[in-house]
């Protein structure tokens, strides 16, 4: 007896196949939803903003008036988030290599591990607390100061740095190391000569995705560096940042200040993606996969 | 000698003599475990059925990865209710063939199929074929036992079932009897509810036939089902394709030539994605037609 | 003793190095070991030095901090169960919209959707990290509070008959505009982990799943869900823990009420938001600002330990792989504000 038909399917269960697999298809475009209408949004109500005066003048503090424009949180950003990165750079960098050359699996290095991937999780405000704590309280080297933000930024940045850094440095071939050392270097040459030049455009990939979250962060830098108007560019002194100049204009009622916190919004969001884009271009350059 | 212990299979009865584990550890002179102690495959015990077999008669079979032309224009036949072996060098295209069969070769990306499979009249690449019935009626062995992890023994065998919403008790009928055809009944009913993953490896692999064979396919294609067992296991494996073969049509995938001839009744020999020889197995192994297949079956080359 | 072919002038091996070469070695190990260990006592420290800070508060309200109800700045009494409350019930919105949807796009990326748009939409995803705190503050602030109220207005009014989600006057700043910029900030997390961990089902079981005939939906069910489940709870967790901490955009779209919100659209409070704005005026009184280090210690703590069960489950969820070390998930491309 031959067969005449195939099993049959049941409606139903196509069904419910092709629901879901909408479901799933409609949650992802919700997924994308809120970035295309913040994109939107910020060009479009801080486009209009960005003029020469905007990027040349610096905010006056004025509520009536000329209010300025934001060159100098641009700078104060810049300053110090240059500062926090060198600070966690080389210091993420050096506790990854403790990880990955000498520490291994041991327990002391598995605990390390763990701890930096918890400060991870700790809230950005918790480490602003800290440096104020620590700091600013004691009236170290001032009351709010730039270099302050610094130090509470690069402790964000830290974790950051140290996982990216670690995935990439043992991305490099043991063999490589290896061969360096069956030909008699020792340990420092090898990881001096071999292994961070071959890590290199990865280690350079996680630093630069630490700074761009470093650049966006506004809480640690209520409590160390507070806000200043005028042109300081003294990292002893307090100084404006970015993200401390539009959460001040938001709460402004003066809709004037409104979109000058949209424009330096549009600012921001820019200068992050074009931090990310550059990690992402040394990224494809890397040598190794 | 010590007096082996009796097993009484009635499903109801909680022996707690059972065997907590796989393969019994003492062997006979024949070299298999004394009857008593093990589970025979029991294939009758899935009921009786209803007409004869199914053949799989493939036509003009071609298939890509991508660019690559991997089948070269296969026709072939399997016999309904015959046990077929694929033999050939690695490369040559046996495991994608037979995924044709099926059409789960489709589902690697960028690969495709070209040409008809028929499962008696019907076309699996017929137009609006849907690939989830075809795969209902023809059942697949994997190389690696792939007993789903998350699930319980029974569960894993329910799996196929479930999907078409087959009723509880039904289910636990249906569990038990696919579990008494494979031979594991005894091993596993007092644990139906352990993991899956927690037998051992000859185990798991009866128990994946056991969860194919639950959804009762027409054809069951195994893609070098022992080559991860130990020969134990290998061996209490074919001797349950042996019984299978009663109920369904077997295409077998293997490497190893002393399988092919110890299990099917037919072999093909493949080369390069194309067919080279297909005939009755001691044909092949004794007196093949080919000259290239006399060379591999020499062990000359591959 | 004369040199031989092993050793040299001074009985030295040949084979040994140098005390003097072997220094630079020595200076980078240890140089290293101290400075990881350096990171561990300092986070020790700054703890110690945040209970210290707090302790006043806590002698001084002891429980009653945590529970008690009743924030009163003027007259210096500091019960913080809105602080709490706020705080968990907009996390638990960002996380009942957040989830659902990170793992739909998880599973769309890794199962359904044609390959060559797997790097792009992942890309977009993630670039949702990107996006500051305080402009996702600045956009809820001046874009959704004002468009969802006419929304919410006859949401509270059709449903007034459920508790809390119903009823009442929505008010601009909300629970609810909180909890929803708080699920898309945590969507790139959850969803990057779950996609992590989706990624690592063995083909062999979504194999198995299919050659039984089932559906494309029905092996996600039968063969990648189950075994991602621990790896996903991982991820809501690390999400919530995110959440949690969230403090300038929240700040900005909760209201700053120093209430226990009776329902939906109330305005409330968080713990996070309570110290962002509170820190300047309580910059002079001491025991103002000692109960703002109490609400960050109780937020650190709470953040800890949800990242803690987190993180076990992600490790959980690693079904025995042991790639990377420590947590064996590393998703690299990390949000970029927490506050």
């Amino acid at each position: 007896m031959s067969l005449t038909e195939f099993a049959p399917v049941s409606p139903a269960r196509r069904r419910t196949d092709r629901i879901m697999r909408g479901l799933l298809m409609a949650g992802t475009a919700v997924a994308l939803i809120p970035l295309i209408l913040v994109l939107y949004y910020l060009i479009y109500r801080g486009a209009s903003s960005l003029n020469g005066a905007f990027f040349t003048t610096d905010p006056t503090g004025n509520f009536f008036g000329n209010q300025g424009g934001v060159r100098s949180a641009i700078l104060g950003s810049l300053e110090i988030v240059g500062l926090a990165s060198l600070i966690a750079i080389p210091i993420g960098i050096g506790v990854a290599l403790y990880l990955t050359e000498y520490g291994k699996q041991a327990r002391f290095a598995n605990v390390v591990r763990y701890f930096v991937d918890v400060m991870t999780g700790v809230p950005s405000i918790v480490f602003g607390l800290f440096v104020y704590i620590v700091l600013v309280t004691s009236h170290v080297g001032g009351d709010f100061t730039g270099w302050k933000g610094s130090v509470a930024l690069s402790l964000l940045m830290l974790p950051v740095v140290v996982r990216a850094s670690e995935v990439v440095l043992l991305l490099v071939p043991s063999g490589l190391r290896e061969a360096a050392l069956a030909l008699g270097a020792p340990r420092w040459r090898v990881v001096s000569r071999v292994v961070l030049p071959t890590a290199l455009p990865g280690l350079l990939t996680g630093s630069l995705l630490a700074v761009a979250r470093g650049m966006g962060e506004t809480a640690p830098l209520l409590f160390t560096v507070s806000v200043a108007f005028g042109a300081t560019a003294d990292l002893g002194a307090q100084m404006n940042t970015l993200p401390v100049q539009i959460y001040n204009d938001i709460s402004s009622p003066n809709s004037a200040l409104n979109n000058r916190a949209w424009g330096a919004a549009l600012t921001l969001v820019l200068l992050i993606l074009i931090v990310n884009l550059v990690a992402r271009a040394v990224a494809r350059r890397s040598r190794m996969a | 000698m010590i007096p082996p212990e009796t097993h009484t299979h009635d499903p109801i009865s909680h022996d707690t003599n059972s065997h907590r584990s796989g393969e019994p550890t003492t062997v006979s002179a024949t070299g298999r475990p004394p009857e008593e102690e093990r589970d025979r495959p029991d294939v009758s015990a899935l009921g009786v059925r209803e007409g004869a077999g199914h053949a799989v008669d493939v036509a003009g079979l071609h298939a890509y990865y991508g660019d690559q032309h991997a089948i070269r224009g296969i026709d072939l036949t399997f016999p309904a209710n015959e046990v077929t072996a694929i033999i050939g060098p690695s490369g040559c295209g046996k495991s994608t063939m037979v995924r044709c069969i099926n059409r789960m070769h489709e589902e690697i990306p960028g690969a495709r199929a070209e040409g008809s499979v028929k499962l008696d009249d019907l076309d699996i690449y017929g137009p609006g074929v849907d690939v989830t019935s075809v795969r209902r009626m023809i059942g697949m062995v994997f190389q690696k036992p792939n007993p789903f992890p998350t699930m319980s023994i029974f569960d894993n065998v329910a799996a196929g079932l479930k999907l078409t919403g087959v009723k509880r008790d039904n289910l636990r009928e249906s569990v038990h009897r696919a579990l008494r055809a494979v031979g594991l009944w005894g091993e596993v009913k007092n644990r139906l509810s352990e993991p899956g993953t927690g037998l051992s490896g000859g185990q798991q692999q009866r128990l994946c036939i056991a969860r194919t064979i639950a959804v009762e396919p027409e054809v069951i294609l195994m893609d070098e089902p022992c080559s991860a067992l130990d020969p134990i296991a290998t061996l209490r494996v074919e001797e349950l394709i042996d019984e299978l073969k009663e109920r369904y049509t077997i295409v077998i995938v293997t490497h190893n030539m002393q399988q092919a001839a110890r299990v099917a009744n037919s072999t093909v020999f493949m080369l390069d994605g194309e067919v080279v020889e297909h005939a009755p197995t001691s044909q092949v192994f004794t007196n093949p037609r080919d000259e290239r297949t006399e060379r591999y079956v020499t062990g000359k080359f591959g | 003793m004369a040199s031989s072919a092993t050793t040299v002038p001074g009985g030295r091996s040949r084979f040994e190095r140098s005390p003097v070469s072997r220094l630079p070695d020595r200076v980078l190990r240890w140089g290293l070991t101290a400075l990881a260990a350096a990171i561990l006592v300092l986070l020790g420290y700054f703890f110690i030095r945040l209970i210290g800070e707090s302790a006043t508060t806590f002698n001084t309200f002891g429980l009653s901090f945590v529970f008690g109800n009743d924030w009163d700045v003027s007259r210096s009494i500091y019960h913080g169960f809105p602080l709490l409350f706020g705080t968990i019930v907009t996390s638990v919105i960002a996380l009942i919209i957040g989830v659902p949807v990170a793992i739909s796009a998880a599973l769309f990326v890794t199962e359904l959707c044609p390959p060559r748009l797997r790097g792009p939409l992942t890309i977009l995803v993630d670039l949702l990290a990107a996006v500051p705190s305080v402009v996702y503050g600045l956009w809820g602030v001046f874009v959704l509070e004002p468009k969802l109220l006419p929304a919410e207005k006859w949401f509270a009014s059709t449903f007034s008959f459920i508790p809390f989600l119903g009823g009442g006057t929505p008010t601009l700043p909300n629970y609810f505009v909180a909890g929803l910029i708080l699920a898309i900030m945590i969507l790139p997390i959850v969803s990057a982990i779950a996609r992590e961990v989706m990624a690592t089902v063995p083909a062999e079981h979504k194999e198995a799943a299919l050659a039984l005939g089932a559906t494309r939906w029905e092996m996600i069910r039968m063969a990648v869900l189950p075994y991602s489940r621990p790896g996903i709870t991982g991820g809501a967790m690390l999400g919530l823990g995110r959440a949690l901490g969230e403090t300038i955009a929240v700040v900005l779209v909760i209201g700053n009420a120093p209430v226990i919100g009776s329902h939906l659209f109330n305005q409330g409070y968080s713990l996070a938001a309570v110290i962002a704005n509170e820190f300047s005026e309580a910059a002079a009184t001491p025991v103002h600002r000692s109960a703002l280090f109490a609400a960050g210690l109780v937020l650190f703590v709470l953040t800890l330990i949800v990242n803690v069960i987190a993180r076990w489950f992600i490790a959980r969820g690693q079904h025995g792989q042991r790639g990377t070390g420590g947590t064996g998930v590393t998703v690299v491309a990390l949000p970029a504000g927490e506050n």
